[in-house]
């Protein structure tokens, strides 16, 4: 039972990070109507730039941290907007898509370029120290992490359904000619998208970072499982991107421990199947309608 | 036709100059994973391989002739690595030094054999040895003589009557975990939990569990560095309390700065390490490392220092630069410490490229590897 816990709990911690990463997809998607492939590596920078601040220019922790999300939110949400989607976007979805997978590259070959193929250690933004919970142990990283995930989410979806801003924002996701005629600006709110899908990804890059140290290469895992929990909690519901994180993360753990481990590195792809099959929208998402 | 004159006399001038040039150096292919999984083992193998040719440079070089070394990235990954081999050896190498990775080194050694290509590899893995390749010569001892290290502790110093396993499930684990059972087997040990896990993964969640659930008195841990690493936090995250004990790679410098205040109390048996420092060769090799990298080398870097060393050495019995008669000679050999200090330590092979050698117990404390014992050749 302690074991069932343990793992529940253990999953339950590393899917609400999958789960900020998957909120990011969605956003996108609301957005620009296009898939971000460079996601996992709009994760991986941010750790890049805490490290930079702490190594280069000798911040303490806090100040490292701080850099970390302006500069995401420069490079990440800005300079992402302006450079590549909005001259690109008028190609289409297709070019969009090639370019971030492009993107997604350069992000990760730059920085093997500047800190080398090394993994880095990461300092953790919480204390150490474990929990004893009903004979699981629980570390005070794990229970901030969910705890801190989950307060994200909740907050995000209060800001766009209680709040003006995240109103026209919703309207933009949902049509943007519409909304402009309403008197929304538009490219305000596309923006702002980009700006919290960048935020997200700098705090999921902290929480898991000094679990998975900090790597290159860390994108390429990261994006792929955060990719499929969109899809499987719904592309276009932050709930659904919510549902699917924890699923995904709770199931990996289960699978690993009461199955086999042999094979957990296909078990979103199989879930991912599964779920195309029986609910193509997601568990959580809704049918779009598209004209042709 | 004074200017066929002056090409002539031109190219008559420039051949001996090229010629020169060409004798005066002899070319070492050497074969890293400087990106990939195996990163930190292929980095540390090439910044060891350094420090030894600035010092055999500086000693007048191999047979009178500098060594030049043509650096190659196999990526981790094996294919990559044997297409590489074959790249050092058309761009004349004379040996090569490399691989680390023992998935990597079963492919690319086929191509130094083949061509006659004397090869120091820093694999463990037991089947590099038993594939009957005359060239290919180790530089720590393979996993079937470093793991049975392993038995008197747990028998002896833990009193074990219970243990696991975990292991990363490529080549080196392979290797390492099925001594490691046997070993177990043997001596009546019961091995009450087997857990292996992948190359590259990142969460070590369900595994620590397991192995708190499995009821071990100590858990064997076979892993490369960051995944060592990664374990080694996640078993701290959920308070893990037997004795965790390694084979090399549990107490490597690059273990315990990725994994911190995670990485106290490990334990291992290391072939070779840096901070055995009582050993004058290692201490110095130690103190030109840090200097020139700012950082502290791992067992890896010191393989690679051995290896090139052992080149030097065994090239100058020998007289001439020919891989047969190099690997003719290497089978049998012991190295006297005294005699070939680089080397560091009495260090013999046999007939099948094997390495035997002194080795060390170490445990991490504050942050450091501690030698708290050694453990003769076998």
């Amino acid at each position: 039972m302690s074991q069932l816990l343990q793992v529940l709990l253990s999953g339950l911690a590393t899917g609400s990070i999958y789960a900020l990463v998957a909120i990011g997809f969605t956003l996108v998607w609301q957005a620009a109507q296009t898939v971000n492939f460079a996601q996992g590596e709009f994760v991986m920078l941010p750790a890049f730039f805490v490290l930079a601040g702490l190594h280069f220019f000798h911040m303490p922790l806090w100040a490292a941290l701080l850099l970390g999300v302006v500069a995401s939110v420069i490079v990440l949400g800005i300079l992402f907007k302006k450079l590549v989607v909005e001259p690109i976007l008028p190609s289409g979805g297709t070019s969009l898509v090639i370019a971030t997978i492009a993107l997604g590259i350069f992000l990760k070959e730059s920085v093997k370029e500047f800190y080398g193929a090394e993994a880095q250690s990461f300092p953790s933004m919480f204390p150490g120290g474990t929990f004893h919970f009903f004979g699981a142990v629980l570390s005070v990283q794990d229970i901030l992490d969910l705890v801190f995930s989950l307060c994200v989410v909740v907050l995000l979806t209060l800001f766009l359904n209680r709040t003006r801003t995240g109103r026209c924002m919703q309207a933009t996701a949902q049509n943007p000619a519409v909304a402009e005629i309403l008197g929304v600006n538009v490219k305000r709110m596309i923006l702002y998208t980009f700006l919290i899908n960048a935020v997200l990804a700098a705090l999921a890059s902290f929480l898991i970072t000094p679990v998975y140290l900090a790597k290159f290469s860390n994108g390429e895992t990261l994006g792929l499982i955060a990719f499929i929990a969109a899809i499987v909690g719904g592309f276009n519901q932050i709930r659904g991107a919510l549902a699917g994180g924890l699923l995904i993360g709770v199931l990996d753990n289960l699978t690993a421990t009461y199955v086999t481990a042999d094979y957990r590195a296909a078990l979103p792809l199989v879930l991912l199947i599964a779920i195309i099959l029986v609910r193509p929208q997601g568990l959580l998402g809704t049918s779009e309608g598209r004209s042709v | 036709m004074n200017r066929r004159i002056v090409l002539a006399l031109t190219a008559a001038l420039l051949a001996p100059a090229g010629l020169a040039h060409a004798d005066d150096t002899v070319t070492i292919g050497v074969l890293a994973e400087l990106s990939g999984p195996g990163a930190p083992s292929g980095t540390n193998w090439r910044d060891g391989i350094k420090i030894a040719v600035d010092e055999i440079n500086a000693d007048g070089g191999i047979l009178g002739k500098k060594v030049k070394t043509n650096v190659y990235d196999t990526q981790t990954d094996p294919q990559v690595s044997r297409a590489l081999a074959q790249k050092a050896i058309d761009e004349g190498a004379y040996a090569i030094w490399g691989t680390v990775y023992s998935g990597s080194t079963i492919v690319n050694m086929l191509v130094a054999q083949q061509n006659s290509i004397p090869q120091f590899t820093g694999s463990e893995a037991p089947a590099i040895v038993e594939k009957g390749n005359p060239f290919i010569f180790r530089t720590s001892s393979g996993a079937q003589k470093g793991v049975p290290s392993l038995t008197p502790y747990f028998k002896d110093t833990l009193k074990a009557k219970k243990v696991a396993v975990a292991w990363v499930n490529n080549e080196f684990g392979k290797g390492g975990h099925d001594v490691f059972v046997k070993q177990m087997k043997d001596v009546g040990i019961n091995v009450v939990a087997d857990v292996s896990s992948e190359q590259g993964q990142t969460d070590y969640a369900a595994d620590v569990s397991k192995l708190k659930e499995s009821g071990a008195d100590a858990v064997f841990v076979y892993m490369n560095q960051e995944e060592s690493a990664r374990f080694l936090i996640e078993a701290r995250k959920q308070n893990l309390t037997m004795p965790l004990v390694g084979e090399v790679t549990l107490t490597e410098a690059k273990v315990i700065d990725l994994a911190g205040a995670a990485a106290n109390g490990a334990l291992a048996h290391v072939g070779i390490t840096s901070t055995a420092t009582d050993n004058p060769a290692i201490a110095s090799f130690d103190e030109k490392f840090k200097k020139e990298f700012n950082r502290n080398p791992t067992h890896d870097a010191l393989k690679a220092y051995i290896g090139a060393w052992a080149t030097k050495y065994v090239t100058e019995m020998v007289g001439k630069f020919d891989g047969q008669a190099f690997a003719d000679k290497m089978h049998g050999l012991c190295l006297k410490a005294k005699d070939y200090p680089h080397m560091a330590l009495d260090t013999c092979w046999d007939d099948r490229g094997e390495m035997s050698r002194p080795s060390f117990m170490v445990q991490v404390k504050d942050g450091k590897a501690v030698v708290i014992g050694t453990v003769p050749a076998n």
